[in-house]
């Protein structure tokens, strides 16, 4: 069913990752791709590593949902790894079969990508499993919003963003209550020829945009009477608010970056 | 009591393309409503009587005549969000007028338009949901709420504001009965207690029967103004216009047709219950 | 002879998560043929999960559901045909709409049925014929009509079909009184034309007591009852209990009851209370 799925997979909770400040989460992020990406050693990766199991740890999501969200994009990580083992030519070769050739280095920076792809996607969702979308939404718009100087209509990006995500489980209901609709009427949804299946997503479309059409407008009206006059002298009800734990993180994140830029190093 | 609304000889038409004649929605209308009064505007569709409300806070102006509010102006555009907190709107479908994902920030959500500092907020945001019973759920999403629960926190959404008068545009029509009860309890409760002067649209009868006045409006006119019970006494005249009577009233009235001395205003069961009985001692 | 007939059926939510649910618990009845049946029951009754079942929109999580006495799910292939013997019109049905002409939007069931041309057309003015909609109608665009009328045309879209059984949820929710009084009067008309078995689903007791030869009640998830209109109606007190309302005048009667002045007589039309008032207050010697 539509319902299944959950729009951004956050799992409420009440960890210190859960508790920390979003506009801290979203920073820490960056700097934790940025670790990724800086080093390039296998110990590099292994401390970052240790800073994702380590927040895992602190989050108390089962590491099994993290595996799952490597599952879809497994298949690619496989084929770059493949790539990489055969079309990579430096270094010494030790496997040859009729024309492949593979060679150590080969080896090495296809485990290498294959681990970083996925301590990336570990980490990014890391942050979307314990911050909530509105939230996320909150701080992002809060992060950006020196660029309002810039004249970028962030604030309004902003409230499209939730809006949208408002209305993301209503929209969903209405398109299960049409598809229904229809099929009560015998239209084929899951099998027929692509051509009477193309004609029947019109009848759930065109009923759906237009739904869709009425509600921006009566949500546009009952915005407005409710004083909506865009972001300028807005206040808010969610407070974003740092404590010392969330400067403990950043620190903690920063003192990970230095290591690992220093292994880099060091290596060298 | 103070006029707290006054309409004067309000007409509007909607604007027509070249070649068509614009239709006149409302026609010359002139309404006095008080501080306090819990009033009910009842018609059929098409009777004009959402035209009405959308006058009331400036989403429609007049084509002719003015509509004050607390003494300013819906044409005056220096004053519309003066105007907008003291008249607030609910609206028919609960799912069209909430804004936010978390149930506590869609009450807020004027607040935060007005620049209410934080503290009060909080404050103002937590009374509303207390007043219609849903501050337990204020960190629930709107998606996992019924019909009822929705539209009481939309109604929530404008008591924040600390509204003079409510408009409500058919807030239970897509309602379910306990819906519609849970929804009616909280507005006479509003207008009881903080004494907010409440403008209900609707076509139920049995909830205009629970007001202290009834306007009834037809092809863009009202033609009835009165408490209830004298309202519903013109069983025919309501009839013709395609809208219900409650079924105590009509049934003492079919009986008062066959000349029966059954009294006039009965709205409640008890009310009927009680004549018919008085009929079958007196014989 | 039953054309519709449930046995056992049981439908569950989500099953095996933790938002499990049982919607539809063990619910056996047998509808007959041409009969007019009054659905009720609160939101979260029960009731819009099993009118799903009937046409086959949903499948029984346990138990079966027979239409002339043949399982729906005996083949699965099938489905699809017991969706044109059994119509379902949604809540709301004027959202459904899509086509650029009523004609067309309503031809879209006959058409999926595989009729010809000659024969859509014929359904077509019938129907439109039963609904009260104009000729000059079909022509237009559906998105140009009123509330009322696109719901008629919606629910045209689904009668042109000729369904064995036609069942309606709410076909009235949302609509003014005469609205409402409009398209109750066109399905009962419909009803006289082709006798086939029809089910409202009602929140509104006065809407269904007028015209329901039966009644079904659905509470928490399992059939509460299901009986003739007037025996219903004798269990008015117990449905008021579950959170129904009874018609006003029903309320008068269970008053009048209360002090001591039975009629002996389950009332729940004005019409009927009026003819009984009348006659007893004759009886009792004139005006």
């Amino acid at each position: 069913m539509l319902k299944d799925i959950t729009i951004g997979q956050y799992f409420p909770g009440d960890s210190i990752i859960h508790r920390l400040d979003p506009r801290f989460k979203i920073v820490i992020t960056l700097i934790y791709i940025l670790m990724l990406f800086a080093g390039d050693s296998i110990i590099c990766l292994g401390v970052g590593a240790v800073f994702t199991l380590f927040a895992i740890i602190l989050s108390k999501i089962p590491l099994k949902m993290f595996l799952k969200s490597i599952k879809p994009l497994l298949p690619f990580l496989v084929l770059t790894a493949v790539f990489n083992l055969v079309f990579v030519k430096s270094g010494e070769v030790i496997f040859e079969w009729k024309f492949i050739e593979i060679t150590d280095e080969a080896v090495s920076i296809s485990i290498f990508m294959f681990v970083r792809i996925i301590l990336l996607i570990m980490g990014s969702s890391l942050l979307t499993y314990t911050t909530s979308p509105i939230t996320l939404t909150d701080a992002i718009e809060r992060l950006l919003s020196p660029l309002k100087k810039l004249k970028l209509p962030v604030h309004e990006l902003a409230m499209m963003m939730s809006i949208a995500l408002r209305f993301i489980p209503t929209l969903i209901e209405e398109t299960e209550k049409i598809m229904s609709a229809q099929k009560a009427r015998g239209a084929e949804i899951d099998s027929g020829s692509f051509m009477t299946r193309a004609r029947n997503m019109v009848a759930i479309l065109v009923p759906l945009f237009i739904s869709s059409f009425r509600r921006a407008d009566e949500l546009a009206t009952a915005m407005e009477c409710r004083c909506y006059r865009g972001g300028e002298g807005r206040t808010r009800l969610r407070q974003l608010r740092s404590a010392p734990r969330d400067y403990i993180a950043l620190a903690v994140s920063l003192v990970f970056y230095g290591v690992n830029i220093a292994v880099g190093i060091i290596v060298k | 009591m103070e006029n707290i609304i006054e309409i004067k000889n309000l007409c509007f038409s909607y604007p027509a393309d070249e070649d068509e004649t614009p239709v006149q929605v409302l026609n010359n209308i002139s309404l006095e409503i008080k501080e306090g009064e819990f009033m009910a505007v009842l018609g059929h569709n098409g009777s004009g009587k959402s035209t009405l409300a959308k006058h009331i806070n400036g989403i429609l102006l007049p084509t002719s005549g003015t509509v004050t509010v607390d003494g300013i102006s819906t044409a005056d555009e220096e004053k519309i969000f003066d105007l907008r907190c003291r008249a607030g709107m609910v609206f028919q479908n609960p799912d069209n007028q909430i804004v936010s994902s978390v149930v506590e920030e869609d009450v807020a959500f004027a607040l935060e338009n007005l620049g209410v500092p934080y503290e009060e907020m909080r404050k103002r945001v937590d009374d509303a949901l207390k007043d219609v019973n849903m501050y337990e759920y204020r960190n629930h999403s709107p998606a996992q709420l019924s019909g009822g629960q929705k539209q009481r926190i939309a109604i929530a959404g404008i008591i924040a504001m600390k509204p003079k008068c409510i408009i409500l545009d058919e807030p239970t029509a897509m309602l379910d009965p306990q819906g519609r009860k849970e929804v009616m309890s909280v507005i006479k409760r509003m207008n009881r207690e903080y004494g907010i002067t409440i403008v209900l649209i609707t076509h139920y009868m049995d909830e205009a029967a629970q007001c202290n006045r009834v306007v009834v409006m037809d092809k863009g006119n009202i033609i009835l103004d009165d408490t209830p019970k004298a309202v519903f006494s013109h069983v025919e005249q309501v009839k013709a216009i395609g809208l219900d009577v409650p079924q105590a009233t009509e049934l003492a009235w079919e009986l008062r047709k066959a000349g029966y001395d059954i009294p006039q205003g009965i709205i409640t069961e008890d009310e009927c219950a009680e004549a018919i009985k008085r009929l079958f001692e007196r014989e | 002879m039953a054309i519709l007939e449930t046995q056992e059926l049981t439908y569950i939510y989500s099953e095996g998560s933790p938002f499990q649910k049982t919607a539809v618990d063990n619910v056996n009845l047998k509808i007959d043929e041409g009969e007019m049946v009054g659905v009720m029951g609160h939101t979260g009754s029960g009731k819009s999960t099993l009118i799903q079942h009937f046409n086959g929109l949903l499948k029984p999580t346990s138990g079966r559901v027979l239409l002339d006495g043949e399982d729906i799910w005996a083949d699965k292939k099938k489905i699809r045909d017991v969706r044109f013997k059994v119509g379902l019109v949604f809540q709301y049905p004027e959202y459904q709409i899509f086509e650029e002409t009523v004609y067309k939007d309503i031809a879209f069931g006959p058409k999926n049925m595989g009729l010809d041309e000659a024969e859509i057309k014929r359904r077509i003015l019938e129907t439109a014929h039963d609904l009260g909609l104009k000729e000059e109608l079909l022509e237009r665009s559906p998105f140009e009509l009123s509330g009322g009328q696109k719901r008629r045309v919606a629910i045209a879209g689904v009668m042109a079909m000729n369904p064995r059984v036609l069942i309606l949820d709410e076909p009235t929710a949302g609509l003014d009184p005469a609205g409402r009084d409009k398209i109750l009067g066109h399905i009962k008309k419909y009803h006289e034309r082709t006798k086939n078995t029809i089910l409202i689903v009602s929140h509104s007791m006065e809407d269904i007591a007028g015209f329901a030869d039966r009644i079904l009640v659905m509470n928490k998830s399992k059939l509460f009852c299901y009986d003739e209109t007037e025996k219903v109606f004798a269990r008015a007190e117990e449905i008021s209990k579950i959170g129904l309302d009874v018609p006003q005048v029903t309320k008068v009667f269970m008053k009048l009851k209360e002090q001591g002045l039975d009629f002996g007589k389950d009332v729940y039309t004005v019409e009927y209370a009026k003819k009984l008032l009348l006659k007893k207050l004759s009886e009792r010697g004139g005006v």
